[in-house]
């Protein structure tokens, strides 16, 4: 049997209409029969033959016959079915057709290399790199207050995770003025964050417009930043523009001046974590009308985001577009620039900062997208604590250190990681996958097929109107303000009322089981040693 | 030579770059008129505090001691061997005037066992120098030499370097410190001292309080639970935190904050304990803008954690506390008299009847400057009622 994969090269996105890939791929002539990697069962005795899974399964995997049967081998794992079956009846299991064990060639190794002699294509993946590489959070751990000096009770004392983005001067001048004093300096422009996590760049293209909208909102609500990703400004979330940093990518999609002066910072887009040194591509299939009027690109045509900004070729070129922005917003907002974590990284955002950057946007190889070449997305990057460590402390020993605030991104999964990359010295840090997950979704990595069953990474209108902005808003809020809440508990713990007090204090990190060149590189001691 | 190698063998054993832990007892008195008394008071205040100490360090720093080298700075050394003294002596003579030099008179006593070499220094920068090395100011040559000696020079440290002003510390209860450096003997109108309760190993005299930087003195009761980015934070102004105690950082904030920012005494009290963010919100305009610039700009100074320090400078003494108050600290006016101390029997021991007393409110620094009756921080109440 010749089973069809859905992980197709130019796979289009599949349509109500057409049940079957628009072209047929390339086909070897030996055929070659791998498995699926699930096995979607029900309990027949269970079942309602409500035929609700059927419908919720936005990748055809299911039909009627009866009673529902699967065609595993167009099911992804995303559980969607399972969330909604009221006798709660479905199991979805890994495949546990085996094949022999081998040391060097994993199974996911023989599945690719069998797809691409098919097909001959390049390989796509959606989200993060998903590659068991050691992940540092899980090797630093924290400190915490001890007789010599009290906890404090973050229920009794106040806690304050206020943080400011933006470039600031290395002193303040105060004059006595009478019995009180005048402030002389004037801060440049920034961007208070009520909290020190932020929505990392999700485009409307990418995302649905119900799952950008549901961040924007939930971004004002908290006090927080969204991010358009170089998907324009839609007329939905134009109202929460206000926390919005608009972004100019290499493909200038949707940029004008009234797109610049309308968020509350921009960001110039270099690199993204997940395909560093590779740019984008939303094909013309879903450049809908409403996709189209936001880009500002013809309906139907490729919106191709070029690898690098053909006008940036060196840092003196960057700097030329940081201040055309600056110019283009009456210096009124700060300007960041994001760029993916790579081995050179504490060099580049240095010459970010002299080029006029105010935020630096790292983006870890662990960064999410809604589609790269997987072999780009698994090998390339660094590690994002790695990169805090090294850029903060380059910046520090430059003296810079106060001109840029530095945001990360690229596996943040819980409170506990956005305060070891505080501590390891970033000011924030943002979060995509995890806001993603917080709307629903369960990490099937299928993103770049636009078949989203959660109605997250999909334009079909039958899919995104699973997801209700209201809902999807109060979900972040609440995802958000949890980890505030620990955060002020990990604070108090430490010792400290003010998360400042903690932002690159890599005296209250320690780590474990890492080698010495790690931890010198880290800026941290081995568990063990102690103040 | 035995005791040497004894002595450096303890001060190794010791001195592996840790960072030690203290709790302690603090104490000061100032004449606001400038008038000068000798170390008696002081001495008899801070053996009051003995069990807020463990004898493991103590010290006194006195303002005024000094008046025939006013215009020299006075550097204080330990050396832990001879060979300390002679590199520390080589770079003193290479970038200093040396006006007169001698050991630290001291009285032998039972409970004070293996002190360091104790020499002093009346110097002053070589003119050449200074315009060589293009140092901003006399200050920052000093600074940098000492900073210079105190990272690379081993076995040697500089533990005072202030003008008309001198630290006196070492391991030991604080009252045996005070005899052991004859504190009855100087006469000065500021005077801290500080009774310490390390919590890890001893053994490290430079380590004692109060810790000084060019005139400022600060001696601190508490823990810097933010010394990791305080730490950072002065590194980048290119200071360098050698001494392993938390106190170093506030000494070196100080100067960064008030000679080298040139911040009023005040605003630099502001950041090193800043209000809350919802307290700057119901602050009006421009103070409140002027609150949120500090807050913005000197993030890392701002000095968290428990403490209770009292610093002293060449115009003045200040008392302040963590912004919760999370360590105890009185002040107490009498006539001309400033004073506070950790525990309120500390100051009646100074001053037996004295005016006021009140417990400053945490991040509410209590200002003394020489020359002005008035002291910020002090309670109107008092005023009110002298007034009627």
């Amino acid at each position: 049997m010749m089973m069809k994969e859905r992980d197709l090269l130019l796979e289009e996105p599949q349509t109500e209409e057409a049940e079957e890939p628009l072209h047929e791929v390339r086909v070897a002539t030996t055929p070659v029969y791998y498995p699926p990697e699930f096995r979607w069962t029900n309990d027949q005795e269970r079942c309602a033959r409500c035929k609700r899974c059927i419908h919720q399964c936005g990748w055809k995997a299911l039909r009627w016959e009866g009673r529902v049967v699967a065609d595993d081998s167009k099911c992804v794992g995303c559980h969607r079915c399972e969330a909604f079956c009221p006798e709660r009846c479905i199991t979805i299991l890994p495949n546990p057709q085996a094949f022999k064990e081998h040391g060097l060639w994993s199974v996911g190794h023989r599945r690719n290399l069998w797809k691409q002699a098919e097909t001959g294509g390049v390989l796509l993946a959606g989200m993060g790199n998903d590659l068991p590489y050691q992940v540092l959070w899980d090797h630093l751990v924290l400190d915490a207050c001890q007789v010599t000096n009290p906890s404090i009770d973050p229920a009794r004392e106040p806690m304050e995770l206020r943080t400011h983005l933006g470039r600031k001067p290395e002193a303040v001048e105060v004059r006595q003025n009478g019995d009180g004093f005048e402030l002389v300096t004037a801060l440049e422009p920034g961007i208070e964050l009520s909290t020190p996590i932020v929505f990392a760049a999700m485009s409307y293209g990418s995302i649905s417009l119900p799952a950008q909208k549901s961040i924007a909102m939930a971004a004002c609500e908290l006090g927080t930043l969204w991010n358009t990703g170089e998907g324009g400004l839609h007329d939905e979330v134009r109202p929460f523009a206000n926390r919005a940093i608009v972004q100019c990518a290499s493909g200038r999609f949707g940029v004008d001046v009234d797109y610049l002066n309308s968020g509350a910072g921009v960001e110039i887009k270099i690199g993204q974590g997940a395909k560093p040194g590779i740019g984008g591509h939303l094909p013309g299939e879903k450049v809908s009308q409403d996709v189209s009027e936001t880009r500002m690109i013809p309906v139907g045509s490729d919106a191709l985001s070029p690898a690098p900004q053909h006008d940036i070729y060196s840092i003196e070129d960057l700097r030329q577009l940081i201040f055309a922005i600056k110019e283009a917003t009456n210096y009124e907002k700060p300007v960041s620039v994001k760029i993916a974590a790579v081995h050179n990284v504490a060099a580049i955002a240095s010459g970010m900062v002299r080029a006029g950057a105010d935020i630096l946007y790292l983006d870890g190889f662990r960064g999410g997208t809604g589609a790269a070449p997987t072999t780009i997305r698994d090998h390339f990057g660094i590690p994002i604590e790695i990169a805090i460590a090294v850029v903060d402390q380059r910046l520090r020993d430059e003296g810079i250190r106060n001109q840029a605030s530095i945001i990360a991104a690229g596996g943040i999964r819980s409170s506990a990681d956005v305060a070891k990359a505080i501590t390891l010295g970033a000011d924030a840090v943002a979060i995509g996958t995890a806001a993603l997950m917080a709307l629903g979704c369960t990490l099937c990595q299928k993103c770049y097929t636009g078949r989203c069953s959660w109605g997250i990474t999909t334009q079909d209108p039958q899919l995104t109107r699973r997801l209700d902005p209201n809902v999807g808003a109060q979900r972040l809020v609440n995802l958000v303000k949890a980890w505030s809440e620990e955060l002020e508990e990990m604070l108090g713990a430490l010792g400290v009322n003010s998360i400042e007090s903690l932002r690159g204090s890599r005296e209250r990190l320690r780590g474990i089981q890492l080698d010495r060149t790690t931890l010198e590189v880290l800026g941290v001691k081995p568990a063990g040693v102690g103040a | 030579m035995e005791t040497f190698r004894q002595t450096r063998r303890s001060h190794t054993r010791y001195d592996r770059g840790a960072r030690n832990i203290s709790g302690c007892g603090l104490a000061g008195m100032m004449s606001l008129s400038g008038e000068r008394t000798d170390g008696r008071l002081i001495r008899e205040a801070i053996g009051l505090l003995h069990d807020r100490s463990n004898g493991l360090g103590g010290g006194f720093a006195g303002y005024g001691i000094y008046p025939e080298w006013p215009d020299h700075f006075a550097l204080h050394m330990m050396y832990y061997s001879l060979e300390a003294q002679e590199d520390a002596e080589k770079a003193l003579r290479h970038n200093c005037e040396v006006a007169r030099e001698e050991k630290i008179p001291t009285r032998p006593i039972p409970t004070i066992v293996d002190p360091p070499l104790l020499w002093r220094y009346f110097v002053r920068p070589k003119g050449d120098l200074l315009v060589e090395r293009q140092a901003p100011s006399e200050d920052d040559f000093i600074l940098d030499l000492v900073m210079t000696i105190n990272r690379s020079v081993e076995g040697a440290y500089v533990f005072s370097s202030g003008k008309n002003m001198g630290t006196f510390k070492g391991v030991g209860f604080a009252e045996d410190i005070g005899e052991f450096y004859r504190v009855e003997e100087y006469q000065a109108h500021i005077w801290v001292a500080h009774g310490r309760f390390p919590t890890n190993t001893p053994g490290w005299w430079a380590g004692a309080h109060p810790f000084t930087l060019l005139d400022w003195s600060v001696v601190h009761n508490g823990e810097i639970s933010s010394y990791g980015i305080n730490k950072r934070y002065l590194e980048q102004f290119g200071y360098c935190c050698s001494m392993r105690t938390d106190t170093e950082v506030m000494a070196y904030l100080l100067d960064l904050l008030v000679r080298r920012h040139k911040l009023p005494v005040p605003i630099a009290c502001r950041v090193l304990a800043a209000p809350f963010w919802r307290d700057i919100q119901q602050m009006e305009e421009p103070e409140r803008r002027l609150h949120k610039t500090l807050r913005q700009v000197y993030a890392g100074a701002l000095v968290n954690g428990p403490f209770a320090i009292v610093f002293a400078h060449k115009e003045g003494m200040v008392g302040l506390n963590d912004r919760i108050k999370l360590r105890p600290l009185v002040a107490a006016r009498k006539d001309d008299l400033l004073l506070l101390a950790s525990e309120e029997a500390a100051i009646r021991t100074m001053c037996p009847n004295p005016d006021v007393v009140w417990a400053p409110r945490g991040g509410e620094p209590v200002i003394g400057t020489l020359g002005s009756m008035e002291v910020e921080g002090e309670p109107k109440r008092r005023l009110e009622e002298a007034s009627a």
